[in-house]
Order: C-alpha cells, then sequence, then structure tokens
C-alpha cells in the first residue's frame, strides 16, 4: 500500500480548488453537492475555503446516489443507502459535484440523474481530489486535486478525518493475477460503495 | 437479510436497524417533488390480497412505484381466485409471468410461508390470519424511534384483541428483540395463554399501566373477528379499554398515542383522542410507505440466489 497524498497535500489541493472555483465561477447561484459518504466533506471544507478567500457563503449538500447505480441487483448485498440532504432548490443554479476519487465515471453519470430528479441545475461541474484515470462513461472532472496512474485492478481510497480519523489518501494494488474482463465490476463497486 | 419476510422471526436485531436506517433515506425521497427514484427500475413486484385492505395494499403499492418497480394488483375479487383458483396455481401463474416479489395477505396463517414453496421470487408478508404483520411492526418501530430517539428500555403498552392481532404479534416480538420493554393490555379472553413467553408482561388493567407507558399502542377491536362471546359488549370493552381524554392525562408527558388503523372511533379510542398532538396515527402511515420502500430495496436490490430452489412444483 502506498500514499499518494498526506494531509498537507489534501489542505492545499482542496485550497487551489477553492481558487480555481472562485476564478471560474460566479460565486453568485454556485452550491456545492458532494457525494456521500466522503465527498460531502470535502465539499464542506471547500465552502470554508471559498468563504475565507470571497467571503462568500456557499451553500453545501449532500447526495447519496445509490438508488441511481446502475448495479443493483449485481451485488450480493443491496448497496447500503446514505443520507440525502440539499436543503436548496439547485434549479437555475450552478453546481459543483465533489467527490474524493474520479475513476470509472458511473457514480458521476448516477449523480447527475438523482440532481436532475432534484431540479434543473443551469449547469454542473465536477470537482474531484483525485482522478485515477480508466473511465468508462465520457465523463471529465472541471477541478482535479491530482491525477494519479493506476492499475485498472487498484484499490485507491481517500481518507477524511470526519470518517477515518486521518487525512490521506492511499493505493493498494490489485491482486495480481486479476484480469481486466473481471476487474470493473469490482472496481465500480469500491467507486460508489 | 434473510430472503423472505414472513415473521419478525426472520430478521435480526441489526436486520431491524439497517431496515430503519435505509427508511430513513427513503423518507426523504418522499419529500421531494419526484418521489421516485430508478432503484428497482425493471423489477416486478406482485400484490396478491386475499383480503380486504386499503392501507397495507396502497403503501406496498406506493412503495413499489416509488422504487419504479412494476406493480400488479391481484386481489381475490374479480381474478380467477373468484373462479376457484388454488393459491398454488395462482403462485405457480405468477411466478410464470416472472415477479420478482410477491406480496401476499391472507386470512390463512402460514400461507405466505406455503408461497415460498412455490415460487422463486421474495416473498413479503403482509398480514395472515392471526399470524404476523411484520411490515406493520417494522413501522411502528420506525415511528417509535423517530419520535422517542431509541428502542431499547421503551415500555410500550399494547392494548386490545391481542389473541386475534397479527399485528400486537408482530410488534411484540419487534419490540422485545430490539430490548423495549413490552405489556400487553386486554381483557383475559383477548390475551393469548402463552404470551408470557414471548417475553411480554400481561396486564388487565389498562388504568394501572398507563403512567408507566411511552408508547400506548391502540389495537383494533376486531369486529369481523370477533365471535363476541369474548367481551360482554363492545360498550363496557370502551369504558374498561378504550382510551378517552381522562386516560391520556394519566400518560407521561411526551408519550405517543399508536394504532394501526382502519381505528374505531369510540370504540377503543375517543375520537378526540385520535386528533391529538401525541397521536401518531398518520406519521404511521407516511412511515409505511417508507418502511416498505426500504423492505422492497434491501430484498430485491441484492443478487438473487441461484433461482433454482422453488420447491415441488
Amino acid at each position: 500500500m502506498s500514499r499518494i497524498l498526506g494531509p498537507d497535500d489534501i489542505r492545499r489541493a482542496l485550497a487551489r480548488i477553492a481558487h480555481e472555483i472562485v476564478e471560474r465561477e460566479r460565486t453568485e447561484g454556485l452550491v456545492l453537492v458532494g457525494i456521500a459518504d466522503r465527498g460531502d466533506h470535502l465539499a464542506l471544507r471547500l465552502a470554508r475555503e471559498i468563504a475565507t478567500i470571497e467571503g462568500a457563503q456557499i451553500p453545501v449538500g449532500v447526495l447519496d446516489i445509490t438508488f441511481y447505480r446502475d448495479d443493483i441487483g449485481m451485488t450480493a448485498e443491496a448497496p447500503e443507502v446514505h443520507e440525502t440532504r440539499i436543503p436548496f432548490d439547485i434549479t437555475g443554479r450552478t453546481v459543483i459535484l465533489v467527490d474524493d476519487v474520479l475513476f470509472t465515471g458511473r457514480t458521476i453519470r448516477a449523480a447527475m440523474d438523482a440532481l436532475t430528479d432534484l431540479g434543473r441545475a443551469r449547469r454542473i461541474r465536477l470537482a474531484v481530489l483525485v482522478d485515477r484515470g480508466h473511465r468508462e462513461l465520457p465523463i471529465r472532472a472541471d477541478f482535479v486535486g491530482k491525477n494519479v496512474p493506476t492499475q485498472l485492478g487498484d484499490d485507491v481510497r481517500v481518507l477524511v478525518t470526519e470518517v477515518d480519523g486521518e487525512d490521506g489518501a492511499v493505493v493498494q494494488d490489485g491482486p495480481a493475477g486479476r484480469t481486466i474482463r473481471e476487474a470493473p465490476a469490482v472496481a465500480g463497486q469500491e467507486e460508489s460503495a | 437479510m434473510n430472503e423472505h419476510l414472513l415473521s419478525m422471526h426472520d430478521v435480526t436485531a441489526d436486520d431491524v436497524i439497517r431496515i430503519l436506517d435505509t427508511a430513513e433515506s427513503f423518507r426523504e425521497v418522499g419529500t421531494r417533488v419526484i418521489k421516485k427514484v430508478p432503484a428497482l427500475r425493471g423489477r416486478t413486484v406482485v400484490n396478491l390480497f386475499y383480503e380486504n385492505s386499503t392501507r397495507t395494499r396502497i403503501s406496498f403499492e406506493l412503495a413499489a412505484k416509488r422504487l419504479s418497480a412494476d406493480v400488479i394488483n391481484f386481489s381475490s375479487g374479480g381474478s380467477s381466485v373468484s373462479k376457484g383458483e388454488s393459491l398454488k396455481d395462482t403462485a405457480l401463474t405468477l411466478q410464470a409471468m416472472g415477479a420478482d416479489a410477491i406480496v401476499i395477505r391472507h386470512s390463512s396463517s402460514g400461507s405466505p410461508f406455503q408461497l415460498t414453496r412455490w415460487v422463486r421470487g421474495h416473498v413479503l408478508n403482509a398480514g395472515d390470519g392471526t399470524h404476523e404483520h411484520p411490515t406493520q411492526a417494522l413501522l411502528d418501530l420506525y415511528t417509535m424511534r423517530e419520535r422517542l430517539g431509541r428502542l431499547e428500555g421503551l415500555r410500550v403498552g399494547i392494548v386490545g384483541d391481542v389473541l386475534h392481532s397479527r399485528v400486537a404479534r408482530s410488534l411484540s416480538f419487534g419490540l422485545v428483540k430490539m430490548g423495549a420493554d413490552v405489556t400487553l393490555v386486554g381483557p383475559a379472553t383477548l390475551i393469548p395463554p402463552d404470551a408470557p413467553q414471548w417475553g411480554v408482561q400481561v396486564s388487565y388493567d389498562l388504568d394501572e399501566v398507563l403512567s408507566k407507558l411511552d408508547v400506548c399502542y391502540l389495537l383494533r377491536v376486531q369486529t369481523e373477528r370477533q365471535r363476541l362471546e369474548y367481551f360482554p359488549s363492545v360498550r363496557e370493552y370502551a369504558r374498561l379499554f378504550g382510551l378517552n381524554r381522562s386516560r391520556v392525562r394519566l400518560l407521561p408527558e411526551g408519550s405517543l398515542i399508536m394504532h394501526p388503523g382502519p381505528m374505531n372511533r369510540g370504540v377503543e379510542i375517543d375520537s378526540d383522542v385520535a386528533d391529538l398532538p401525541q397521536s401518531v396515527i398518520e406519521d404511521q402511515v407516511t412511515n409505511g410507505i417508507a418502511v416498505r420502500m426500504a423492505l422492497l430495496y434491501l430484498l430485491l436490490g441484492g443478487r438473487h440466489g441461484d433461482g433454482g430452489e422453488a420447491g415441488d412444483g
């Protein structure tokens, strides 16, 4: 297992993303929506950074995408459900989706479907802490903390203090001999779990 | 989780917590403008109702629809059942049509279990005879936890015709499993003789227990099952066991009044009592949809076994 980001790297990456967001998007009408259960904490931190930079209070919501996953019924147990709490109307707003790891893109596809059911956002942007490649859908991030080249079978995890007791990002090598054919299903579960 | 939900004995305390936590997420879905998620797209849920029911059937129907499943309602009147088709043949027909889950209500205790021997889909018991009604118990547990913040140590009185009540049985089993203190209250003729083995207490005097309750759960006087010899008259029942204003005053501050519906106002519950703020009967109905969504999701959302276990065909 190797560490790709430490606590300071995460702090700097989020500060930079916050600067990029205020530079490229108007803070007026801007909302952050984090994908449970790591992205929501990252979204809150981004909002704090933006408040420090611009003095603007950006509303933050948390989105659970479980009901929109494309692999329901394919995993042994029904995927665990988290809370969705978006206490504002997203219609007409610029929504920045925040997630920890961008991988196949399936989570983001699900998140966009979920957002569409909640209202008609003016635009949706994507901010991720780690982009590890291996997209299976035509999706890219607008704001990236760090690009990390990985093997398809690797396990990439972002840790946040609020959930894991520490900040960081680690890569665990996939089991040797795993074929490319069977890797996506396994990796897809990890990504959206 | 077990493959079917036939009885509260099919779920562990951990399962109950998982069901209630999942239901909480579905409560949020129920507050949206678009109250629908695609989780069970392409699955078929059959409501097989051999007994009259409005709220349970509608609640299950709404739950399945909000999960984007296809719903087929099959009630005994106006179907081949009225032409004399047996439960088994109906089950095999539904099986052949590819039902992923069957929600069954039947006047015969044990019929949901029978059904599991004939079909491959998941079976959910929506009330069988005087046996069990587990989804009602789970929505009641959800409502108590939501309102009072816990289940462990809660003091719950279940009042009325326990003998004929599948709700009382399922709820007692569920509450005892979650560490609550249950007292069954009613005339001796309506308390099942084996009740002490459920891990509950028994009382024949409502006024004596009211001051020690966090939840006063009233059962419907089931006139359709009542052979009338269980108590002398409805008036006497109402006088001894009906919840009226003066009895409500004996309940501790913050306690809840619950009823599985449909109510007989003026019998087990006075009309003005049913409309008090501490009576959460409407919450029970709203929560019922979320809890049934959670159950359908948890049962149908995992990979379904091998599919080859349907019994002797």
